[in-house]
């Protein structure tokens, strides 16, 4: 068991879309365990960008908003074009994920040789989302395993930790919300070796204010059968 | 049981249709089309020169009317149309998306950002030594 391992090669990608108030805390205490952070400002109208920037997060900036999906393949990108990066965490703007989950994930992945570590809202009694949330992302989980092989208990995480040659390979086409199970799927496709770790998802009332409708799920269903 | 030979033909022109154009791109999917409006409007003008056509037709199909048959068309016309704009608006994102990417990756590159260790400081580097191990 590794305690402390090199955070050096580890790159988080944020992707960014007017979280401007909340995203440079988020920045700065992910910098303290991890120095790079890449945030993808997906076309934002607020002053977000620049609150990362000074935070010490390398900004790249979508002219236009893309969606999502689109921000997580443009951070892969950046990420990849770093010659020490060894690995790429993807990372929420608005305060959800924990650092503390990231260190558990990677830790995992380096003592079980995993490429992928998928975090999971359901391996532990730590998050506690409302009934109809549970409901549709249990249904979203079983779609996703039906449809791509894999065998995992949270599809639509945020937090993932992927191993550099599986980055490389991913192709994110899905600008919008389906994003989450094309990456699975990809990943599903690469048969390569993955597991989950346990992560709590902070409900705050900031992100409950953003947070999706559950009106997406039928938008993500449609997206991913029209494809 | 008239209707039912009606009703077979059009699901299966349905299921046909949107099949093809749901998998298929290039050269031959767009000669299809093409061939598919020229059809439709060779149709159109006979069947402003002989009203009547329409009528015949849907006796042999087993329509009660021409009408009926025009409108049954049209929505098979219709169903396809849908379908073909979302997929070319689909591959249209995807090319606007690659184009934004470049550019947003491409402004990173021209004016590099400061090392990790020239970026601002983070605050007591080791203030939160990492959780040893992960869970069993």
């Amino acid at each position: 068991m590794s305690t402390s391992a090199p955070a050096d090669d580890v790159w988080l990608v944020v992707p960014l879309y007017n979280e401007g108030s909340v995203i440079a805390d988020v920045v700065r205490d992910a910098r303290r365990t991890f120095p790079n952070v890449v945030v993808v400002d997906d076309g934002s109208a607020d002053d977000g960008a620049d609150a990362a920037a000074a935070a010490g997060a390398v900004v790249v900036r979508h002219p236009v908003n893309l969606g999502q999906g689109a921000a997580l393949q443009t951070g892969f990108e950046y990420a990849c074009s770093q010659p020490s990066m060894q690995w790429v965490v993807t990372f929420d703007a608005d305060g959800q994920h924990q650092v503390s989950d990231v260190v558990d994930m990677l830790a995992k992945a380096r003592a079980e040789d995993l490429q992928v570590v998928f975090g999971s809202r359901f391996l532990d009694d730590r998050t506690t989302p409302s009934l109809a949330k549970k409901i549709i992302l249990r249904l979203a989980v079983g779609y996703t395993n039906a449809t791509t092989g894999t065998r995992l208990t949270d599809a639509h995480n945020g937090l993932r930790a992927m191993r550099r040659d599986v980055v490389e390979r991913l192709d994110i086409t899905q600008n919008r919300m389906a994003h989450a199970s094309e990456l699975v799927a990809q990943i599903g496709q690469m048969k390569v070796r993955y597991g989950e770790s346990p992560v709590h998802i902070l409900y705050t009332d900031y992100s409950k204010s953003k947070g999706q409708s559950l009106w997406n799920s039928v938008n993500i269903l449609v997206e991913l059968i029209l494809r | 049981m008239k209707m039912v030979l009606i009703q077979f033909v059009l699901i299966i022109v349905v299921v046909l249709v949107v099949a093809r154009l749901f998998r298929s791109r290039g050269a031959r999917a767009q000669a299809i089309r093409r061939i598919g409006l020229l059809v439709f409007a060779t149709f159109a003008a006979v069947s402003i020169l002989f009203p009547d056509v329409w009528s015949r037709i849907a006796r042999v199909v087993g329509v009660g009317r021409g009408t009926d048959l025009v409108l049954y068309a049209l929505v098979v016309a219709f169903l396809s149309f849908t379908v073909t704009t979302y997929l070319r608006f689909r591959d249209l994102e995807t090319n606007y998306t690659r184009l934004a990417r470049r550019m947003a990756l491409d402004e990173v590159r021209r004016r590099p950002e400061p090392r990790a260790a020239e970026r601002p400081a983070v605050e007591p580097p080791a203030a939160e030594p990492p959780a040893a191990g992960g869970p069993a």
